[in-house]
Parts: C-alpha cells; structure tokens; sequence
C-alpha cells in the first residue's frame, strides 16, 4: 500500500471523521489519499484557522482535532495554533508536509525545518525517516496527543516517503513508548492526607482549572463539592466544569475574576488545586499570593506541581480518578461542617458586598457587559461559546454563567486574537447540532475574516456575536489605566462594514446599534439559517472590572 | 477502603512544602532513546526553561538503542526537582537518575596542552606524575597531557599548570556509573 494511504487507515483506525487544512506540493501524495479516505477535509483558507479548528473541535468534543498542513509557509502558518494548543494543552495532532529527503537540509523550496521550529511548542513530534514509520508514528502520535496531560503532537513527513509503497498491517495495542507513562492513579496515602487537611481547614477553597474539563471530571469536581459546602472557584479554562448558578459557587478568580473569588483565595488556609496551574494571571505578585494558605495540589502533570506555587500535598494523577478516592476519604472522616459556618458568613459578606455589576445607560447605547448577559438570555445558557482574546472574552466569562464543560471554548494561555472563529468553525463541525456562538471582538475578527468563506463553503450553521467596540479594546483599557492615557494604535475606527462584509462571504449581516433591538436581533440571527454575523455596536471605552493590575495582590483589585 | 482516614487532628501548620534549592552540584545521568534530534530536545528544553547545563557528555550504553546523556546542574540556582521533572515529559527520555556523589563513580578526561620551554619542562612533567596523567603530544615548546579522574581532580591540575602558560585545554564533561554494593 502506498504510504499516504496507510496514513489514512491509521486515521481511520483512530476514528478520525475529521480533518482540516490546506493542500501544497510537499502534501499532494497525502491530499491524493484523502481523495479517497474514509474521513471529511475541511478546507479552511488560511493555516492557521485549521490549526484552531482542529481546537475548537478538540475542546467541544473532547476529540483529537487533526491539522494539515504543507512544508514551509504551511506549516509555519500552523505555528499560532500549534503554540496555543500548546499552552492550553488541547489533544490535536499536526500532520505537515515535508520536501523530500533529498532537499532536506539544501534549503529547498519550500523547505522549513518544522520540527525544529516546533520543539519548544509541541509534546512531542516525528519527523517521517522511514516510510513504513507512518502509521505507527500516527497511532503514537493519537496516543501520545490525548493521555495525560493533552497536548499537541506534529507528525512531518517528506514528500517522497508518503508516496512509496509499503507493507501495511493495522496496528493494534498500546504503542510501544519507554519514556512515555502518564502517572494516573494518584497516591492513595497523598489522597488521604489531603482529605484530613480538608478535614481541618477552617477556610478551604477548591481551585479547579481547565484539567477538569480535560479528565471530564465535573462530576466528580461537584461530588467533591457536596462532600461538603467546599467554595469553589474556577480559572478561565475551567469554566462549565462546575455549574456557574450555584450557592458554593465563588465565579471565576484571577485577574478579571471576582471579589469574592480571589478574596476567599486571599483569605483562605487550605487550598485545593486541581487541574489548575498557578498561572500569574492568578497569582498575581507571587510573594503575596494565598500568604496564609496550605496548598493540596493534584496535577497529571508532576512539573505543573510546585512550579510556580510550592505545594505542601502533591497528588500526581488523573483528576477523574483522584477526585472520587478523596470524596470517598473525605466523606469517611465525616468532618463537623459547622466549623464553615464563619468561613461562609464572611464569603456572604463579599458576594453582598461586591457582586459584579456596570453602570447601565438610559439611552440606547449597548454595554459590552449587557451584551453578554443578552446573549445568555438568547441561547438559554446553553449554547457552545467560543471567543476571541479580550474584553469580550473578560466579559463572558463574567456574565455567561457556563453551567456545563466543553461549552466555553477560548485562548487563554496564549491570548491568540482571531481564535474564536476557526474555533467555532472546528466546535461546529464536531458537533452539528449543538449551537455555536462565537462572541468575537472587532480587532480579533479581523484577523481571520476570511474564515466566513470556510463556513459558508460547508454550510456551517455557525453565528458571529461581534462585540464591536471601535478598538483594541482590552490594550486601549492598559493604556487608559497604566499608560497616562497616551493612547497608541487602539483606534480600529468604523471599518470595515461588518454585514458588507459577512453577505460579501454569502453570511447573512445583522446591525444591532440600540438597546431597545438587541434581544430582538440576537433572536433573528440565532433563527435565521446558516451562518449569521450580528455586529453589535457597544460602548467605546468601557473599561473591565474589576481587575488585579498585573504583578499586584488580590487584596489590591480595582474597579 | 480498609484502613481508610481516621479522625486524626492533622495541624495544618505542620504541613511543609515541597521543592526548592539543594545547594549543591547534581550530576543527572539520562537514559534516552538513540534517535536524531533528542540532545536538541534536551538543549532546548534548558535553554527554554532558563537552567544552565555545567556539563555534558554524550555517549553509547550496552544497549545500541539507547544513549546516555551525562550533565551536571547547579542545584542552588535550580530547583532540580523542576529539572528533572521537566526532562521527564520528553517522551524521548527514558530514566533519569539523579546521582548521590556517595555511591556514584564519576569521571572525566581533559587535554591540556601547556607551554613547555626548557626551563619548566622538568616541573610540568613532575605534575603530570603526581596527577597519575600521561604526555600525548610533545614539540618543542609544548606539551600535550591527558588527564583522568574527578572533576576536582581536573580542577587542581589545571590550577598547577596554568601559571605555566595554558595554551588549549578540552574537557569531556562527566561521565558517571552506580556503584556495586560490595556483596553484588
Ligand atoms: C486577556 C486574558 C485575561 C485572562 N485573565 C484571566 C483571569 O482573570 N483568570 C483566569 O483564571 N485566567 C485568566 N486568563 C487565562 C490564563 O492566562 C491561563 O490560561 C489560565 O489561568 C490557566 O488555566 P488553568 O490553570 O486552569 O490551566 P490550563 O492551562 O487549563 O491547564 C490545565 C492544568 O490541568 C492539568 N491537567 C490536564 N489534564 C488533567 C487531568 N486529566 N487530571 C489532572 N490534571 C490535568 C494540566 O497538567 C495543567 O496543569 C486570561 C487570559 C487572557 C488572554
Ligand atoms: C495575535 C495577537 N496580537 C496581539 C495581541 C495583543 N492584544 C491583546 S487584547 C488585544 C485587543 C483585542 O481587541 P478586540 O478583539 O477588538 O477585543 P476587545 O478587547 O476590544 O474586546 C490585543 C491587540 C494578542 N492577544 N494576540
């Protein structure tokens, strides 16, 4: 069988349906396979946006998302996506054309050393020496992309090999990896030193990050939860994996998060973290960071544990497994949960005190905040929301209360402006009949507005809520609030126009520009066939809060 | 869960937390898949993480699959646990054994070769015999010696011979091997 085709049946031996890229020289052997494979191609129109469509369709379904890409400027226009599953450790796996093996190294055309390129942003990668490698490499490359702690994996593969004819023979059992074994039971006497902390913390908090919505552990995250009244709160990635309308819930913490959220961490003496990474977008100034608490740390990724935050109980495992055995350990202690009683009173106290809120207009003008809670009055709540990187994300996450995982899908360890669309093209297409809404930003949509002909190519039943506020909107805030107003190449002004521009691409266009007609036109876009662009004029210059500044304390939230 | 939790007072203050500085010097001996482009892997993971390599060494095992990689990092600018761990997520590294300087053999092989008119050619190869060291190369105005042994030991002939006039010295960087138990 030639090489490309056995790249397909190993494809399919994963169960791949879906793929998404664009075709070049260096991947022609491959795109002639596709001719014929089991699975649909998704042509996107730039690299990139296949990158973040095979994200989106990893974080909706909690599938491998798969990426391909030709040598050279294919496959660096790969490199956003690559990095940001990176960061955001979502399973997908890279799949570049190489020049053949006799350019390799003579920069030839087209020719980009891609895994070298790569190494710092992928959890692993192959380059094809072999041909008979391929399928085994893709098997390893699955493998390795979706257990312990997700990430991206590139598979490079030369030209000439993906057109030679090898011996195929399906490939089953486990790949043979020496260096590879995800550690995910967890240590049993770790667990149950953790549930006798619990047992004696007088202020706990649960921290739970985007590792719960990875293990597809919300349920054990709310088990653990009603083991007793645990306050929770969840960073931006862990968002749905606990259900927002909820009396322990605390809202997001962190930098935009709420008061009460990074209050209790402030405050706290024992704090559970669980799937979740320190991130300085939540540490703010590390020395001050959590000054009286203990921490319980459960990671599947040992490096994550006191890297930045040093941990006093380590549990290195999978939290789908981990959380139920310390539940269980928990529940056995049978701790007095009246010692909370105070713990609470003071966390009410906040949550009176400092609920989010803005400031509503009496005219018509739309508030960015209004927008999003309009928006969760439009899709009940329960639509699959993917976003761009900024306020609008901010805002989301404040006001769209996600109450399940998989259904808040955005960029946070890399900030990659212009994710939200490709994304929500990927979510889409893995799942057709949920909703999906991409809340995108005006500076951010532009970057990847030749999207709307991939949805439009393959019908995609997809909207576009533009929160359109004339700016880069979140760099014009810092220059507002910490820049002396000096205010520098934030201005997006009024181009172009959006519902030109969406029914150029065969979208229907939608303006919204007065409070009075925004329910109403988020209705009509949402009931409107095919894929809608509803641009909502907001306001210009609203700022987000509240809001720890960088390098500061909790204590020190402004706004 | 038999021995499940008992009710026992656990003081929150006691707890301690894991981690930080050693203070002293490592010497991490790596396992690794023999396959291009895993000494990159490696170096750019240091470089990318932002901890120095003291040495290096590469080599061959028994097992023609696999190499090892030798190196030494200062653990009181590095939390050596972070290193470790972090080596450990390249799927290419096999083992990693962090070596206690007690029960470890560990050697390296220098060059050096040193200015050597007639005036201090006798004293330079009193040096080298003292340092159990062996001349390779001799012309006429220089002298080429190989030395075996510990780093220290390294160290201390470089300091006797400097003064002397070091024109080009190359080390290996450690190599290192677990002692036998005596009874083994
Ligand atoms: C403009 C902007 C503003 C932001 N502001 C905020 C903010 O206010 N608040 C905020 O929270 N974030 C904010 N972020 C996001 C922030 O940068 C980080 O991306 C985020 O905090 C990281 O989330 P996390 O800790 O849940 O880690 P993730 O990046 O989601 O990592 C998941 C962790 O879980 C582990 N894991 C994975 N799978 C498992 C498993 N099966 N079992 C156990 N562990 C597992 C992984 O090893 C990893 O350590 C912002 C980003 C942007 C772009
Ligand atoms: C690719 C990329 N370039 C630059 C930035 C820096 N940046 C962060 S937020 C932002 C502005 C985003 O503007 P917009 O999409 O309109 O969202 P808003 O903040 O106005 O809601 C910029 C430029 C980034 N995160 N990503």
């Amino acid at each position: 069988m030639r090489a490309a085709d056995a790249l397909c049946e190993a494809l399919k031996a994963e169960g791949v349906k879906h793929v998404f890229g664009i075709p070049g020289g260096a991947s022609l052997p491959l795109y002639d396979a596709i001719y014929d494979a089991d699975f649909e191609h998704v042509q996107v129109r730039h690299e990139q946006a296949a990158g973040h469509a095979a994200e989106g369709y990893a974080k909706a379904s909690g599938r491998v998302g798969v990426a391909f890409a030709t040598s050279g400027p294919g496959a660096t226009n790969l490199i956003t996506a690559i990095a940001d599953a990176h960061m955001d450790s979502v399973p997908t796996v890279f799949i570049t054309g190489q020049v053949r093996t006799d350019l390799i190294g003579t920069d030839g055309f087209q020719e980009a050393d891609v895994t070298g390129i790569t190494m710092p942003i992928v959890k692993h990668s192959f380059l094809v020496t072999d041909p008979a490698q391929i399928p085994d490499y893709i098997h390893k490359a699955f493998h390795i992309a979706k257990t312990g702690r997700p990430g991206p994996v590139l598979v490079d593969i030369p030209q000439d090999l993906s057109r030679m004819e090898i011996d195929y023979e399906p490939i089953t059992g486990a790949p043979k990896l020496p260096g590879y074994q995800p550690n995910t039971e967890g240590n049993i006497k770790q667990i149950r030193i953790a549930a006798k902390a619990m047992a004696n913390a007088k202020r706990p908090v649960l921290y739970a990050g985007g590792g719960v919505i990875n293990a597809d552990a919300s349920e054990e995250l709310r088990e653990l939860a009603a083991s007793d009244r645990f306050p929770v709160t969840c960073t931006l990635m862990g968002l749905g994996g606990f259900p927002a309308p909820h009396e322990q819930w605390l809202g997001m913490l962190g930098m935009h998060g709420t008061r009460s959220a990074n209050y209790a961490m402030d405050e706290a003496d024992l704090i559970v973290a669980i799937g979740a990474r320190f991130d300085d977008r939540i540490t703010g100034k590390l020395s001050e960071f959590a000054p009286r608490a203990k921490f319980v740390h459960i990671d599947i990724d040992p490096a994550e544990i006191s890297k930045n935050v040093p941990a006093h109980i380590p549990i290195v495992g999978d939290v789908k497994k981990v959380l139920p055995k310390l539940t269980g350990e928990y529940r056995a202690l049978a701790a007095d949960t009246s010692r909370l009683d105070e713990w609470w009173r003071r966390i009410e106290g906040w949550r009176e005190q400092y609920p989010l809120h803005y400031e509503e207009t009496t005219d018509q003008e739309i508030k960015p905040q209004l927008m999003v809670e309009e928006m969760y009055r439009a899709t009940n709540g329960d639509a699959i929301i993917t976003s761009d990187v900024g306020q609008h994300q901010m805002w989301a996450a404040q006001y769209y209360h996600f109450a399940k995982p998989n259904r808040w899908l955005n960029s946070g360890g890399l900030g990659t402006m212009g994710f939200g669309l490709p994304a929500a093209i990927g979510a889409k297409v893995a799942m057709p009949d949920e909703q999906v809404v991409c809340l995108a930003g005006d500076g951010s949509l532009i970057m990847v507005c030749q999207e709307f002909a991939t949805a439009a190519a393959h019908d995609l039943d997809i909207k576009v809520f533009l929160m359109n506020n004339g700016h880069f909107g979140m760099v014009r805030q810092w220059q507002e609030l910490f820049w002396e107003e000096r205010y520098q190449s934030v201005v997006m002004g009024p181009s172009p126009d959006w519902v030109k521009l969406a029914e150029a691409f065969g979208w229907t266009g939608i303006l919204c520009d007065r409070k009075d007609d925004l329910a109403g036109s988020m209705k009509t876009a949402l009931e409107t066939d095919g894929p809608v662009l509803l641009d909502v004029r907001v306001t210009q210059n609203e700022n987000c809060y509240p809001m720890i500044p960088a390098g500061a304390a909790a204590r020190d939230m402004v706004g | 869960m038999a021995d499940s939790g008992t009710k026992d007072i656990l003081d929150l203050d006691d707890l301690r937390a894991e981690g930080g500085l050693t203070g002293r010097r490592h010497l991490l001996s790596l396992l690794v898949e023999n396959r291009p482009g895993v000494l990159a892997r490696i170096a750019g993971l240091f470089s990318r993480r932002g901890f120095n390599i003291d040495t290096l060494a590469v080599g061959p095992t028994e097992d023609p699959d696999i190499s090892r990689v030798t190196l030494t990092v200062d653990g009181a600018v590095h939390p050596i646990d972070q290193v470790t761990k972090q080596l450990h997520k390249l799927v290419n590294v096999i083992k990693i054994r962090d070596m206690d300087p007690d029960t470890a053999v560990a050697r390296e092989m220098a060059l050096f070769r040193i200015n050597a008119a007639a005036d201090n050619r006798a004293e330079i190869i009193e040096f080298t015999q003292i340092f159990r060291a062996h001349i390779v190369d001799v012309s006429r105005r220089s002298i080429t010696v190989e030395v075996t042994g510990t780093t220290e030991k390294i160290d201390s002939f470089e300091r006797m011979v400097r003064p002397h006039g070091l024109i080009e010295m190359a080390r290996t960087g450690e190599v290192a091997i677990v002692r036998a138990r005596p009874e083994s």
